[in-house]
């Protein structure tokens, strides 16, 4: 095992706040390139026109599991030393609802909104804002609602334990049902075609 | 005379093809998405975690509390978390540094591809100010629920989900549940 570089003392946290801004650059720059930077076509996710949301993200898990799987099964990735965040079942669920309508009523989710605001866009900068806002009313209300925030907790689980499948199989099913999730997305393009913002101009 | 008003006055509209840079058609998504998880991938092979956004919002809307008032800040469970032990700035954080990169990543894309425009994105059917103020709206909702799910969209369903976080799936599946859900009553903002 040689990865992650980090945890195995390769370089100290200064350097690895450098490396922050190269990846957060490499990030950025991928999802302006995707069209992430534009708030119509994000929203044109929700009424199927404009699947680029969906076509990108997929890509990216697919590629980063795949790449995760095989450096693992070589020996060169601890797999247990990437971080994980715990599950919490309810929080995450209502938490993903509130963040899914704030999504199409916003027309972005906060990486893209700094990206649109890049590229020079107000209502980014006003949901960026908005974002903020939303943060504070979390953290002041925060110990009114800490009981629920830390309810149903499952501690660090895979999708391979919750299904009792093994890895191999969870990540042969993923690109299985992502490759299905693209042949439907081509689909619904070409019929809300006339409604996609990308085809117009 | 009409004849030379005429080429006087093409001249000018090829100077204007000139100066107005067309904006660049968007990359392939597939490719960029491959791109993208390379990125994240690098992310889990240099730094052993993933990448996100929210998180480094977090870190300002603490920096803020905390200089506006360290008792209140240090007295929250959830500011206190982003602010440790007090000795080392809030924001002297990872995701921080990595937002900034964004924000240099997006904007040198941007411009790269003649994108960079002042601008308010919105569908024919919404005033500005309207679009502006919903802009707002959801930003809130995104970032409470982002707050409430430990992620949003970059730390929780991107990471997440290529670490096959049962938690992450279960975040991605009802974020898409709910754009979908609620995409009726926002159709007059996008179509």
């Amino acid at each position: 095992m040689n990865a992650p570089f980090f945890k195995f003392g390769y370089f100290n946290t200064e350097i690895s706040l450098v490396i922050a801004f190269i990846i957060g650059i490499a990030f950025g720059f991928s999802l302006e390139r995707g069209g992430f930077g534009s708030a119509r076509i994000l929203a044109a996710q929700f009424y199927l026109s404009n699947m680029r949301v969906l076509k990108v993200m997929f890509s990216a898990i697919v590629t980063a599991m795949l790449g995760v799987y095989y450096l693992g099964v070589i020996g060169f990735l601890d797999l247990k030393l990437i971080y994980m965040t715990e599950t919490y079942v309810l929080p995450q669920a209502l938490g993903g609802l509130i963040l899914g309508i704030g999504f199409v009523i916003g027309g972005y989710c906060p990486g893209t909104s700094v990206v649109s605001f890049a590229t020079g866009s107000l209502d980014a900068l006003m949901y960026i804002l908005g974002a903020l806002f939303g943060i504070f009313v979390f953290g002041e209300v925060y110990p009114l609602i800490a009981n629920f925030y830390n309810s149903t907790n499952m501690g660090v689980v895979r999708l391979p334990e919750a299904l009792h499948l093994s890895y191999g199989l969870v990540v042969f099913l993923v690109v299985v049902m992502a490759v299905g999730a693209f042949a439907l997305a081509e689909w619904a393009e070409k019929k809300f075609a006339f409604r996609n913002p990308e085809n117009e101009k | 005379m009409t004849s030379l008003a005429k080429k006087i006055s093409e001249l000018f509209t090829k100077d204007i093809e000139v100066v107005e840079v067309k904006p660049k058609p968007y990359s392939n998504p597939y490719l960029t998405g491959i791109g993208l998880g390379l990125v994240l991938l690098l992310s889990f092979v240099i730094m052993g975690r993933g990448l996100g956004a929210s998180g480094a919002m977090s870190s300002l809307v603490a920096f803020g509390v905390q200089t506006i008032s360290p008792e209140h800040a240090t007295s929250n469970e959830f500011y206190k978390e982003y602010i440790g032990d007090g000795t080392t700035n809030p924001l002297k954080d990872w995701l921080v540094f990595e937002v900034l990169g964004v924000l240099v990543g997006g904007f040198v894309s941007g411009a790269l591809a003649g994108r960079i425009k002042k601008r308010v994105e919105k569908g024919p059917n919404i005033s500005k100010s309207k679009r502006l103020l919903f802009a707002f709206l959801g930003g809130s909702m995104m970032g409470f629920g982002a707050k409430l799910a430990r992620g949003c969209t970059s730390g929780q369903a991107l990471t997440g989900g290529a670490l096959l976080n049962l938690g992450s799936w279960i975040f991605m599946i009802m974020v898409f549940a709910g754009g979908y859900a609620f995409a009726y009553f926002m159709r007059r903002q996008w179509l």
